[in-house]
């Protein structure tokens, strides 16, 4: 037997049955779309046209001159201001919430920043204040963000910028509770209701494209200058984040415990409370985290237009270039960012580990709760050794600590110097380390700077600028308006088909309609040279960080870093070193913009398969053709979304920069708060923006699905 | 092929309506798809699955399934991945709305209930175990098991005892206040049983339990789940996609394919009278002298056996019966009740037993 099958031909498999077949994949014939060339033939038209009709037709407008569109609008500001207060909408409902808003917020104040008239102090004195938030940062976050709490506090203090602060966190997280309040619902009505869902994803799309710079104008004519306005536009700024994640938190609760809740009879309500809510409660954290950077960095641009806090004394100290003063508060945002960042993601590390340590057990350690009342604590179960505290438990713990709070709280009542944070004379320590020192080293260090070093930097950008950005920005802004528009929709076109021709052709109509376009050109120029940069800068970083985990691990807190930093601040840096200037904004633009992008195109890289990296290997490329030829090829998809994502933040960069001398729009957006007649100007330029922003993500976005196939 | 000598007798066992079953269920239909309700009664439904697929872009779930079950019954449902068996176990309570039929439990009717009276039931009268146990992370062991009387709004003190009862009975005693990261998937799939059982229900039904777990754990679970039939005496439907599971814990088991029933029958009827080549395949591997009954092995009686030869019940299995056979010489008389009913002979037991040698 055993010789016969050794010898035997294996029998032929057994026919399989027609129905069990495979079925044949549908065929699509490979369409060959000459990207390159096209583009190249736009380019080389272009340049002819240029040559020939330069100068002409560029829509240029003087500073301080207006179109008609600009006048009607200054008009509908008048009216406005005149009519607004009887006028149902503008007085009736604007003003109500801006009076509202103007009140609690002044409330607040009073409680904690500013004298309480008749008292020379607030109602809570800095003392007081950190052992609140001290206490608060403990009950949720834990014993470290505590800590990072106390110190950033007491350095509002120390740097003489205690009232800004508490008035810039107040911004923030009175705003974060109004997003909260709204964007909780919203999350979860979007997350049970599909049709919610596609309804409000557009909106949250628009809201998230449009650079901040360009609302600013609207709102503050809706509900004038003043806290109000800050805390509507840093609603509108930090609430897309927390919708989106709140609704992601809730969908993404496993189907199978849905299921299993709805066998035991659970009603829809019981159902939300008990099984979604706090499943998805850590994600809904996370969601609080992302809202709450999102609100501090629009706050503090918020200062454009008389929000209180921290941007203020920045913008103020940037309009005289004293980069000593505009260091110390912007080293305050990025601390309370830190700190912000810190505590809330230690909450939401906390409130998803339900078995982790809770924060009063940091303190008291596991031979303390054994002594504990049987009420207060709980066997943790088998496998786990210390026992737990139960809810009371831990309540009661947090009730103790609240005595020591209300004794400062008293105190800070009480003595002055534990109400109003004491200055140089009483405390004479502060002297080397308080505001006044500190923006002198600045300024010291800064004048030193421009003399020994500067002569560098302001080379490099004084050439960039003659040999790359005035070029680019003449060929874009000195060709004739029809020339360049029809050059964009050709690209439009080439790179992502006809539907982002038609978004482009409407935005460019659009900008053509605010009377701006030769500003909208150079500021164009700007963002896609910048953009450039980014996308060098993010593949460089990119491709290192995917291609070997050490590297990654030594640059993303870096970049992590950066990424928690308030897009104002970075004007600062950016000015000290290439002093005013469209590079300066450049720059800026670059160093807000690169991390975002290196994350993605390193998460690309990553994301190749290792099968096909070691197919590759085994072939024999070099690391140059791995690259060239396998990585970046099969990242594309990640590159252009890195692309994408560098070319919103760039321009929301770009139009900042206005303040330190970024001209065009941005400084058309400044001018309209400041200058009584440019005001319909400003809001003109505000619309442009918009337009360009979503002319720009459009065609990115086609283009990458494009790409993506 | 062995298995054609062994002759069924008396055929397959038909799902006669009972008199009072627990579970009553009678054409019942699921159509995914958004206009499911119209395809029922048209010439439509008589398509096979893909046909309907194809042509309408709605896929059978279930398709005309009638089946009773009796009081105290463990009711196994089995079939291959994708025959629709968790989709029958969620039409019984409702968790996905049937596209037409009635199911009834213990004569009240489920379908057409309103949400009130549907969300009663499914707090006190039915409970369900998943195969990927849909515990709440953020609660303690015990929390979990109390879960379902929480929400029907039993007092604090009173679901604690319960819940710490039913821990006890599944032998978690001590795990009560862990979370349930914190356990194996077995204990996982242990405090899914022991909140089944708190509610007291009048039926239990598992859809697919043990698949997750490994199969020495499995065996455990399996083990607990016949202790607790034992214990607690409920009604139970049991759905698994093997074989093995449904043999040893079914009192009958119904085979599905393609959402339609291709057998209901007792573990033997099944082995031993396959309905069609869909089922032999699936008890092809099956050790049949651990299914078997005698009454699948035996001849009739003609008379040649000795009165005094020694009497087996008909119902005994094979593998039981095969000492005293083999040790007797000559065949043996198979009884029920006092009537003799076939022989045996040390043939009829080899054949079982050494076809299994072969596989
Ligand atoms: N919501 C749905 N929409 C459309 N088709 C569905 C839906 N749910 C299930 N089906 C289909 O119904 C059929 C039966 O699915 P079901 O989950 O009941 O199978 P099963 O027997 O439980 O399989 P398994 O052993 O894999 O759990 C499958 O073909 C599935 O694709
Ligand atoms: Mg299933």
């Amino acid at each position: 037997m055993a010789v016969d099958t050794a010898t035997a031909v294996p029998p032929p498999p057994p026919a399989r049955q027609q129905e069990n077949k495979e079925e044949q994949p549908y065929l699509e014939r490979g369409k060959k779309r000459h990207t390159g060339p096209l583009l190249l033939g736009i380019l080389v038209v272009w340049l002819v046209v240029f040559a020939l009709l330069k100068n002409h037709d560029t829509r240029a407008l003087g500073l301080q001159d207006t179109t008609d569109f600009h006048e009607w609008l200054n008009r509908i500001r008048d009216w406005v201001q005149l009519h607004g207060p009887d006028n149902w909408f503008f007085g009736g409902v604007l003003g109500f919430i801006g009076d509202t808003f103007n009140n609690i917020f002044t409330f607040l104040q009073k409680l904690v920043s500013i004298p309480a008239f008749p008292r020379p102090v607030p109602q809570i004195g800095w003392l007081g204040v950190v052992a609140v938030f001290a206490w608060i940062a403990w009950a949720v976050a834990g014993l470290r963000s505590t800590i990072l709490v106390v110190i950033t506090f007491l350095l509002f203090g120390v740097f003489g910028l205690w009232q800004d602060s508490i008035d810039l966190l107040l911004v923030t997280i009175l705003a974060v509770l109004v997003c909260f309040i709204i964007g909780l619902p919203l999350g979860i009505a979007m997350a049970r209701r599909t049709t919610m869902s596609n309804i409000v994803t557009p909106l949250l799309d628009i809201a998230q494209t449009m650079p901040p710079f360009a609302y600013l104008a609207p709102v503050a004519l809706g509900f004038g200058i003043g806290p109000t306005t800050a805390i509507v536009l840093t609603v509108v700024y930090a609430l897309p984040p927390l919708v989106r994640i709140t609704e992601h938190g809730i969908r993404s609760v496993p189907e199978t415990t849905i299921e299993a809740a709805r066998s035991l009879g659970l009603t829809s309500s019981q159902m939300l409370r008990r099984v979604e809510l706090p499943m998805a409660k850590r994600t809904i954290v996370v969601g609080v985290n992302q809202s709450m950077m999102a609100a501090l960095s629009m706050a503090t641009i918020a200062a454009l237009v008389n929000g209180p806090g921290l941007g203020k004394p920045v913008n103020a100290a940037l309009q005289i270039q004293n980069i000593g003063a505009a260091s110390v508060a912007g080293l305050l945002i990025v601390l309370m960012a830190i700190m912000l960042d810190r505590t809330t993601t230690a909450a939401s590390e906390r409130s998803g580990g339900v078995a982790s340590v809770s924060g009063p057990q940091v303190l008291l350690m596991g031979v303390v709760l054994e002594k504990l009342p049987r009420w207060a604590t709980e066997d943790a179960g088998r496998g786990v050794r210390h026992p737990r505290l139960t809810n009371a438990g831990k309540w009661t713990i947090r009730g103790l600590w609240l005595i020591p709070v209300l004794v400062a709280v008293y105190l800070s009542r009480q003595q002055l110097n534990f109400a109003q944070f004491p200055g140089r004379d009483v405390w004479g320590f502060l002297k080397p380390i308080d505001g006044k020192s500190v923006t002198k080293y600045i300024n010291d260090f800064s004048n030193w700077f421009i003399d020994k070093v500067d002569t560098f930097t302001l080379a490099l950008k004084n050439d960039v600028t003659k040999v790359v950005i005035n070029p680019f920005q003449n060929l874009l802004a000195e060709s004739p308006w029809w020339a360049m528009a029809l050059v964009i929709l050709a690209i439009a076109f080439v790179l992502g088909g006809w539907r982002p021709t038609v978004i482009s052709a409407v935005c460019l109509a659009i900008i053509f309609g605010t009377g701006l376009w030769n500003d909208s050109m150079v500021t164009l120029a700007m963002t896609l040279l910048a953009t450039l940069l980014v996308m060098v800068v993010a593949v460089i970083l990119g491709v290192g960080m995917g291609r070997s985990r050490r590297t990654d691990t030594i640059i993303r807190p870096f970049l992590d870093a950066f990424q928690t930093i308030p897009p104002f601040v970075y004007l600062v840096p950016a000015l000290a070193l290439f002093g005013v200037g469209r590079f300066t904004a450049i720059m800026a633009a670059l160093a807000y913009a690169a991390p975002i992008a290196t994350k993605l195109v390193a998460d690309g890289i990553r994301g190749v398969a290792p099968t096909t990296v070691e197919a590759a290997r085994s072939t024999g490329s070099t690391t140059w053709q791995m690259i060239t030829k396998v990585q970046l090829p099969m990242a594309r998809e990640s590159l252009v979304l890195a692309t994408n994502q560098g070319l919103l933040y760039v321009l929301s960069m770009v139009v900042i920069g206005g303040l330190v001398g970024g001209g065009s729009l941005g400084y058309i957006v400044v001018s309209g708060f400041s200058q009584d007649q440019l005001f319909g100007k400003g809001l003109a330029a505000g619309i442009a923006i918009t337009a360009m922003g979503v002319m720009l993500d459009r065609i990115a976005r086609y283009a990458a699905a494009r790409v993506g196939r | 092929m062995t298995t054609t000598a062994i002759t069924p007798e008396g055929g397959q066992a038909s799902p006669a309506s009972m008199e009072n079953p627990a579970l009553h269920v009678d054409g019942l239909w699921k159509i995914f798809g958004p206009r499911a309700d119209k395809i029922i009664g048209t010439e439509q439904a008589n398509l096979s699955r893909k046909e309907l697929q194809e042509k309408t872009g709605h896929v059978v779930g279930i398709r005309d399934v009638s089946f009773d079950v009796a009081p105290g019954e463990v009711f196994v449902v089995m079939g291959l991945s994708g025959s629709g068996k968790s989709t029958l176990v969620r039409l019984l309570t409702r968790l996905i709305e049937p596209t037409a039929g009635t199911v009834e439990l213990y004569g009240e009717k489920i379908t057409g209930m309103d949400d009130s009276a549907l969300l009663e039931t499914r707090r006190r009268k039915v409970s369900m175990v998943f195969q990927h146990f849909g515990l709440l992370p953020h609660r303690k062991v015990v929390d979990n098991v109390g879960f379902g009387l929480e929400v029907r709004g039993e007092g604090k003190s009173q679901r604690r005892n319960r819940a710490q009862e039913m821990v006890d009975l599944v032998g978690l005693s001590g795990y009560e206040n862990n979370f349930p990261d914190q356990l194996s998937g077995g204990m996982q799939q242990r405090v899914g049983l022991a909140r089944a059982l708190a509610a007291d229900p009048e039926i239990l039904m598992f859809d697919e339990p043990f698949s997750a777990l490994d199969p020495l754990i499995r065996r455990d679970m399996q083990n607990e789940v016949i202790r607790l039939h034992e214990e607690v005496g409920k009604t139970m439907v049991f759905i698994t996609h093997d074989l093995a599971e449904a043999l040893k814990l079914g009192d009958r088991i119904l085979i599905m394919r393609d959402g339609e029933i291709v057998q209901i029958g007792t573990p033997d009827e099944v082995v031993g009278a396959p309905a069609d080549e869909y089922v032999r395949d699936f008890t092809s591997e099956v050790p049949k002298s651990h299914v078997l009954t005698l009454k699948w092995v035996m001849r009739p009686d003609t008379g040649e056996v000795p009165a005094d030869a020694p009497a087996l019940p008909h119902d005994q299995i094979v593998r039981d019966a095969a000492r005293i056979v083999l040790d007797h010489d000559g065949p043996c008389r198979v009884v029920d009740g006092d009537k003799v009913v076939g022989v045996v002979d040390d043939e009829d037991i080899l054949r079982v037993v050494v076809a299994e040698e072969a596989h």
